[in-house]
């Protein structure tokens, strides 16, 4: 029964989402890009890696309709597997950063007492752990790898939602309705999963949309720090980075990145602000 | 502690129908200056069908000794006994005070706008009671909250199961509220100020539904408020609650009309007759409710109080049975004061 109810309220979602254009626009972007990401380097003729001493540094063409980089590498193929990576990384650690921090917060916040300081001080310390020679020793113990990306920013930005979630929770806890719940003798569990969860959604959505802009970012810079993903690999964040060296002579190796790079993050939040409206009940339908 | 400590009421513990026996009970929370007692020895006894009023200023205990009856008060401290149809609930485990919570004794909120989850739609948070006590499938569920949706006279009941808390007024949220706490048919209904966030017309359709639900069900209900004018039209019995001890204790048209607790004799004057000119200035209370951080050794009304001696600045006064020519058989009347003499009007 709690399958239905909950696709109730994410039916509901939808209703009142397709009524924002804004939203679906950057939806049906984001679901335009992924498609690309997916497609383009199966049916393009070249591969991200393989450079072409011929074709160096070319503008856009028919041939190379992105132009190529300074190692004559095709950049729309290239482009599309800088899309494929962030988003990757952007929704895979997200949706961890999210998981374990809605679960730690939510326990915290409605448990309360020696499991809150328990659960929050735990919060601290891992805050005051330096991240950059983490991630440097995790590389240097496990060798470079992706997950090691999707593990070393999730483990971070959980922290954020932890303490979001808990604040808020805090506050639901004292709503008549938690209290209504127990005089019917809700356990536990049940009054987190019911009761407290659906009342964070909203937060929640708000706080992933703009963890994923945000993990994107952040692994342009590890992969800029040589710790993320590695060449002749490209995340958008490298393909950015790169892009800058040529600004004078070539701008379309910054500008095209930087575009997808901008049109990605713009749509997540767009979609953000879409979906936080689209779940709340009190909105017209 | 237990019922045969207490020397005033032995005679409850045989009486079979006896569904609740409160007996010294204390709730207490740590405070700066030590443990602060919001509720402080009250005995109360509830049988089938009853319906008991409790009403006090703001802070004078009445909310937590309602909560303290379902054990929901966080981070309280217990004293005392609590038994339901024998059974003990101080002390008791959470699992079993979970299994009485809205299964044998429900309660109902004071705001109805607060008190159903927003993103719950009605059917579900109607049948979650059920589900959980009765064990009742989603169907046979949803048909039982349709039948209680109409015994709370609620329109298009099939409609209200799908909608959302924000789309029903507030008349028809408290209704949802009390068909919440009514579904399992529990014996005892805990009803917290339920009128109080309701306009008047309103609150007279809410207090003869709960009317209407008891006579049918003979569910007994305690009722707390702090208006005097619901309670008397609604309570068989009444207790007044001062700082967080019962001061007077009568069946309702004695209090109403021979009430010999000061206190008791201060709020009715302070009720405003709708009829006749107004009087120039409203009559009050004098001085501030007390703070339960700093009571006085003796009464706590004494310091408001126009008959206070020197006896009630020694010990707070024991509720005590008064014993008066020509009262009523059945209900005690008591008292918690030492001043015997006659009171004003």
């Amino acid at each position: 029964m709690t399958g239905s109810r909950a696709e109730g309220l994410w039916a509901q979602a939808w209703r009142r989402l397709r009524r924002r254009p804004a939203a679906l626009v950057a939806l049906a972007t984001l679901g335009l890009i992924a498609l690309l990401a997916l497609l383009v380097p199966l049916l393009s003729p070249f591969d991200f890696a393989t450079p072409d001493w011929d074709a160096l540094r070319q503008r856009p063409s028919g041939e190379h309709w992105f132009g190529t980089d300074a190692l004559g590498r095709d950049l729309l193929v290239r482009i599309m597997w800088g899309c494929r990576i962030s988003l990757l990384v952007g929704l895979a650690a997200s949706l961890i950063s999210v998981l374990i921090g809605v679960l730690w917060g939510a326990t915290a916040g409605y448990v309360g007492g020696k499991t809150d300081s328990l659960l929050m001080r735990t919060v601290d310390v891992l805050y005051s752990v330096p991240f950059i020679p983490l991630v440097i020793v995790l590389t240097v113990l496990f060798g470079r790898s992706f997950l090691l990306v999707f593990v070393a920013i999730g483990a971070v930005s959980w922290l954020d939602v932890a303490r979001i979630v808990r604040g808020q929770t805090l506050s639901l806890k004292n709503r008549e309705f938690i209290e209504a719940a127990r005089a019917l003798g809700v356990g536990n569990a049940t009054m987190i999963r019911r009761h407290l969860l659906p009342n964070l959604l909203g937060i929640v959505i708000i706080y992933a949309t703009l963890t994923v802009p945000a993990v994107i970012i952040f692994e342009a810079f590890l992969s800029f720090l040589g710790l993320g993903v590695h060449a002749p690999l490209a995340s958008l964040g490298t393909l950015v980075a790169d892009g800058a060296h040529h600004l004078k002579s070539d701008p379309h190796l910054l500008t095209i990145p930087a575009l997808f790079l901008t049109l990605i993050i713009v749509s997540f939040g767009y979609l953000g602000d879409g979906l936080r409206d689209a779940l709340d009940p009190h909105e017209a339908r | 502690m237990n019922a045969s400590r207490n020397p005033t009421s032995p005679s409850h513990a045989c009486e079979p129908e006896a569904l609740l026996t409160v007996r010294g009970l204390r709730v207490s929370y740590r405070g700066d200056q030590g443990p602060l007692h919001v509720v402080d020895g009250v005995d109360l006894d509830l049988a089938a069908g009853d319906y008991l009023g409790i009403v006090g200023e703001s802070g004078s205990g009445k909310t937590q000794l309602l909560l303290a009856l379902l054990g929901l008060n966080a981070g309280a401290r217990f004293e005392g006994s609590i038994r339901y149809r024998g059974e003990e609930l101080v002390g008791a485990s959470e699992a079993t005070l979970r299994r009485l919570r809205g299964a044998r004794i429900g309660m109902i909120f004071q705001d109805p706008m607060t008190a159903l989850n927003p993103y719950l739609s009605i059917g579900t948070q109607l049948i979650e009671g059920v589900r959980r006590h009765r064990g009742l499938g989603r169907a046979a569920a949803l048909a039982r909250a349709l039948e209680m949706l109409d015994a709370v006279h609620i329109t298009e009941p099939r409609r209200r199961l799908r909608q959302h808390p924000h789309e029903l007024s507030g008349g028809m949220r408290q209704r949802v509220v009390i068909a919440m706490a009514m579904i399992c048919e529990p014996d005892i209904i805990l009803a917290d100020e339920p009128t109080t966030a309701l306009d008047v017309t309103v609150q007279a359709q809410i207090l003869s539904l709960l009317h209407e639900l008891r006579a049918r069900t003979r569910v007994a209900v305690i009722l707390v408020s702090h208006d005097l004018g619901v309670i008397a039209e609604m309570a068989d019995r009444v207790a007044v609650m001062y700082a967080g001890r019962i001061v007077e204790q009568a069946d309702a048209p004695t209090l109403f009309t021979a009430a010999r607790h000061p206190y008791t004799q201060a709020l009715r004057r302070s009720i405003v007759p709708l009829e006749g000119p107004l009087p120039s200035r409203l009559p009050t209370i004098g001085g501030l409710p007390p703070n339960v951080a700093s009571l006085p050794p003796g009464c706590a009304f004494a310091p408001r109080c126009g008959y206070v001696f020197d006896r009630c600045g020694l010990a707070p006064p024991p509720l005590v049975p008064i014993s008066a020519p020509g009262l009523a058989h059945g209900e005690q009347h008591r008292k918690a004061c030492y001043y015997e003499g006659p009171i004003g009007p």
